[in-house]
């Protein structure tokens, strides 16, 4: 796939108002395909909207280079620029109808009356509010003002389309809705989708990527799986989803299996490929990778939630140590209080190298 | 049940400020109206007797005995509205960049510039008109510092000229169509301009077509809160101006004070009323519907 967006280099920096210098892109190399569902993931700070920013040229950048379809984008102005953006705050303009919001961008490059007409009413199909081109904004409840912005970004057909947290408005049903709906939508149209969140199951839902930043700089790029069931580090492993980090230390190797022990005792076995004896790595289990079962570790049930379709439970191990969230699926009758052993899978562990 | 008992709250709230204009603004009003037909007394004062000579007068019929039509009546009025218009001009010019620039400063420089905006009104406006003739009198700061300069070899005469009265409405006019200006440009939406921009319309499509529409309110209520004391304005004029800035108000202050022409003065003041209403009227819809179909 051919690159559609690359990015390489950017550097962006602050004045804060202390005076000191923060920098909120921080060397950051990105590339992006034509076709790509790309999802910017990182807690609020991580520079993630200033690269948005930067990519549609509300931001320049101090250092660095971007280029789009080959051609440089660095030094132009946002109206220069074949690049969307569907705003956080929707930002639609409040004295037009519907209609004239979404046809903006043609109206602006001159496109004449009739033909605009035409292409708002299929833009405004694509998104469900077929009919409703009369209305202004403040007339169209949360939901249809998003699907407003989202009509009005893709009616000039850009070749990358950012989203700045569109979804962080709407209340979880909706959301849901919407994100399978932004999923569908930018399959038919073909074009790229940089995707602004800081709700990781949002990010695991849509992408064919994820760019997971902290600190301006970009601590992972992968696959949801890649980055749900590999996670580069720390960080990485406690920002996407549920995590149980063991700190072990190896303790024998027999075969395909390496031992491994909790300062506490708790014990994990885990593949030993590359693994030797007294190496002290960290261990990633995800709550669902444990089985209840009549072997593993023993501990005693301190909480049970229930969320439906599975159980959440926290066991306290009884060699001792901090609580593991387990999901179990088949935990009907568990109480707090239970005593249960925890199974799993070797092949499930990911190990972080730095312990 | 809660409905009325609201209605009883807001009812006694209200009463205060409607009998106090009823009395000191209605009232007074009425009288005007009423003075503006009757027949002027001899040493000041009304008969009471019916007397339409005094619209006459101005309008162009008269019987050339009791009184004699004057089309420099209508002419002071089409200036003073000129001048009045000429002042919302002018103030928009010189407020609307400045809105801009005093929402971007920093909170604390945006309470200090605020404050400047409203300084003059610590001073008596008779003591500042003053302060300005001695500014512009042929032998004041102006012409000296221009003179020394070497910008001109003669002094300018600015004072008791139109541009002198225009100078001083603005002067005066500049807080009132700056600060509606302000809340306005201070409530735009940034990132419906940002919207806008990435829409690809450039810088002047921007202003055009998203920063005028949104200022647009607080435009014409700029606008309105200057034309409207413009048009009767009389210490600028008194001040500044001399015989050649005679304005409405002037003549108004003048059959009041001087010519003891009650009635004749209460007629010129219903017509500047009635210009102001009608401009009021037709800025309040005009706005309403930029408002509901831009």
């Amino acid at each position: 796939m051919a690159d559609l967006l690359e990015i390489t280099a950017a550097r962006r920096e602050f004045v804060t108002p202390e005076g000191g210098r923060l920098a909120a892109l921080d060397g950051v190399d990105l590339t992006v395909g034509a076709n790509e569902f790309v999802t910017l993931l990182g807690p609020s700070g991580c520079g993630k909207t200033t690269l948005l920013r930067a990519i549609s040229g509300f931001e320049m950048l101090d250092s660095g280079t971007m280029r789009l379809g080959g051609a440089d984008l660095t030094a132009l102005p946002p109206f220069r620029r074949p690049v969307n953006t569907v705003f956080q705050s929707y930002a639609l303009f409040g004295h037009m109808t519907v209609a004239r919001n979404v046809g903006y961008a043609l109206e602006v490059a001159g496109v004449p009356r009739p033909a605009r007409d035409g292409q708002v009413a299929e833009a405004l199909e694509k998104v469900g509010l077929s009919g409703l081109g009369a209305r202004r904004p403040g007339q169209l409840s949360g939901g249809q003002r998003q699907r407003v912005a989202l009509a009005r970004a893709i009616i000039a057909k850009p070749r990358l389309l950012l989203l700045d947290e569109p979804l962080s408005a709407l209340d979880r049903n909706l959301r849901q809705q919407m994100q399978l709906e932004l999923k569908t939508l930018q399959n038919n149209l073909g074009i790229a989708f940089i995707f602004v969140t800081h709700d990781q199951e949002e990010a695991l839902t849509m992408s064919d990527r994820i760019v997971v930043m902290r600190a301006g700089k970009i601590e992972q790029i992968g696959t949801p799986r890649d980055i749900y069931r590999r996670p580069r580090n720390r960080f990485v492993a406690e920002f996407i989803g549920e995590t149980n980090l063991f700190p072990v230390t190896v303790d024998r190797i027999e075969g395909d299996l390496a031992l491994a022990r909790t300062a506490e005792g708790v014990e994990l076995s885990l593949p030993s490929s590359g693994r030797s004896v007294g190496e002290r790595i960290t261990a990633i289990l995800r709550p669902a990778d444990f089985t209840l079962g009549r072997e593993g570790i023993a501990g005693r049930v301190t909480r049970a939630v229930y969320l439906g379709s599975d159980l959440y439970i926290f066991v306290q191990p009884q060699a001792g140590g901090p609580e593991i969230r387990v999901i179990a699926r088949d935990g009907a009758g568990l109480a707090e209080g239970a005593a249960v052993r925890l199974a799993h899978d070797p092949a499930q562990v990911h190990v972080l190298e730095a312990a | 049940m809660a409905l009325k008992r609201q209605s009883v709250v807001l009812g006694v709230l209200l009463a205060p400020v409607t009998l106090f204009l009823g009395i000191f603004f209605l009232l007074p009003l009425l009288i005007i109206a009423l003075f503006s037909v009757l027949t002027p007394g001899l040493y000041g004062g009304v008969e009471w007797a019916f007397y339409h000579w005094n619209y006459g007068r101005i309008f162009g019929w008269a019987d050339g005995l009791n009184e004699i039509y004057e089309p420099i009546y209508l002419r002071i009025l089409l200036r003073s509205l000129a001048f009045a218009a000429l002042t919302v001009v002018l103030t928009l010019a010189l407020c609307y960049p400045v809105a801009f620039w005093v929402s971007r400063l920093s909170e604390r420089w945006r309470l200090v510039f605020l404050f400047l905006i409203t300084l003059p009104f610590f001073c008596s406006l008779i003591v500042r008109l003053y302060a300005w003739l001695l500014i512009l009198k042929p032998s004041g700061l102006l012409n000296t510092v221009l003179l020394w300069t070497g910008v001109i070899s003669q002094p300018l005469e600015i004072l008791y000229t139109p541009t002198a009265v225009v100078l001083g409405m603005v002067y005066v006019m500049v807080p009132f169509m700056f600060l509606p200006l302000y809340a306005a440009v201070d409530n735009l939406d940034r990132a419906q301009v940002e919207a806008s921009l990435d829409l690809g319309a450039n810088r002047v499509q921007t202003f055009l077509k998203v920063i005028l529409p949104q200022t647009l309110p607080g435009i014409m209520g700029g606008a309105v809160i200057v034309f409207i004391p413009s048009v009767g304005n009389f210490v600028v004029p008194d001040v500044l101006g001399g015989a050649k800035g005679l304005m409405i108000g002037n003549l108004v202050e003048q059959q009041f004070l001087s010519a003891r022409n009650w009635p004749f003065g209460s007629a010129l003041s219903m017509i500047i009323m009635t210009v102001v209403l009608t401009v009021l009227m037709l800025s309040v819809t005009r706005a309403r519907k930029a408002g509901g179909h831009a």
